[in-house]
């Protein structure tokens, strides 16, 4: 959405569009970013992995003959007495959906080079990432006191806990990381890095609004992934 | 894009749309917990989670990833290998369905 003009080169919308821009000359996707086309390439690869770790989960699931935890007990929490099925999970689930609506509006104010809303929204972004891996945190060793390990559990089928480690670990460093870029970029933008076209550290690339795009790609990948995670393992 | 000669002014969308989008994904989660609160099971339960899974995701594509706006070759470079991850999800349900068979068969009816 962000992407430049080309010159002698007229971007056509739809099918036609998408022929032109696939048989072009010397490079695919005209106009757009190197570095949010690599996002998404990268974003690609990364589907395939957590695809593969949930495709073996439900594989190792509907294979054994034990009975598999109940996931809304589990993980539920106990508030002032009484039982509330999956708590910690739908409150993660809430402050990951509201850190990635900050991100889209901090994409947002970014094109329009509003830098202090922009840098406000990627800190409120970065925030919630915090949360939620502090509660991931407070869930796991909450899981490991009550004795579940990657090779058994109290509750039932014993592949629940290598499940349950692989895919959230996975995850969990995923938003971690994203937690870093987030506040090195609130850092950038509040710098005015994006204003002045200073140069990254890891790159001769002159630094632009359109970064906070790609860092807003990821962020809303971590986002997206967490939505098929608590569908098929905390709900399903 | 007709936007292209537009786009050195502006190329952001109104604000309006993103509230809206983040509004929807709040109300859908909510139901999706509602599903565990509420303890629906079987078929119900499973597509529910499905359909407010795949509403969800298609909304933070389209709208939040802005792929709604962007161009086809983009969009179908991306969504294309999503068939891969179909055939092997078929494969696997054949496999472990094929396990369950066998172990029924040889630990619990004794072969």
């Amino acid at each position: 959405m962000s992407d430049i003009k080309i010159e002698g080169y007229e971007f056509k919308p739809g099918f036609k569009g998408m022929a032109k821009d696939t048989g072009s000359d010397q490079t695919m996707f005209k106009g757009v970013h190197w570095g949010k086309a690599m996002m998404w390439i990268f974003l690609l690869s990364d589907t395939f992995i957590f695809s593969c770790f949930l495709i073996s989960y439900m594989k190792g699931r509907g294979s054994t003959l034990i009975d598999w935890p109940n996931p809304s007990e589990v993980f539920g929490l106990n508030v002032f007495g009484v039982d509330v099925p999956l708590l910690l999970i739908a409150i993660m689930t809430f402050v990951l959906i509201t850190s990635s609506g900050t991100m889209a509006l901090a994409v947002k104010y970014g094109y329009e080079k509003n830098k202090k809303m922009c840098g406000w929204l990627i800190l409120a972004t970065a925030i919630g990432g915090l949360t939620f891996v502090g509660m991931q945190a407070f869930e796991w060793s909450k899981l490991i006191h009550e004795g579940v390990r990657p090779w058994e559990n109290p509750f039932g089928a014993p592949q629940f806990g290598s499940f349950f480690f692989m895919i959230t670990g996975f995850h969990g460093t995923h938003v971690s990381i994203g937690v870093i870029f987030l506040f090195i970029y609130a850092y950038k933008t509040f710098a005015g890095h994006y204003d002045q076209g200073k140069r990254g550290w890891f790159t001769t690339m002159k630094g632009d609004y359109v970064e906070i795009e790609i860092l807003g790609l990821y962020w809303h990948f971590v986002d997206l992934v967490w939505v098929f995670i608590f569908a098929f393992f905390y709900l399903w | 894009m007709e936007k292209t000669k537009k786009q050195e002014q502006t190329t952001t969308h109104k604000i309006g749309i993103y509230l809206w989008i983040w509004g929807l994904l709040f109300v859908l989660s909510f139901f999706s917990y509602m599903v565990d609160w509420y303890q629906f099971q079987g078929m119900l339960r499973w597509s529910l989670i499905l359909f407010f899974m795949f509403l969800k995701a298609g909304l933070i594509m389209a709208f939040f990833m802005h792929l709604y706006w962007e161009r086809y070759a983009l969009v179908n470079v991306l969504l294309w290998p999503m068939t891969a991850i179909a055939c092997f999800i078929f494969l696997m349900v054949a496999e472990f369905e094929y396990t369950v068979f066998t172990r029924l068969f040889y630990f619990v009816a004794g072969g």
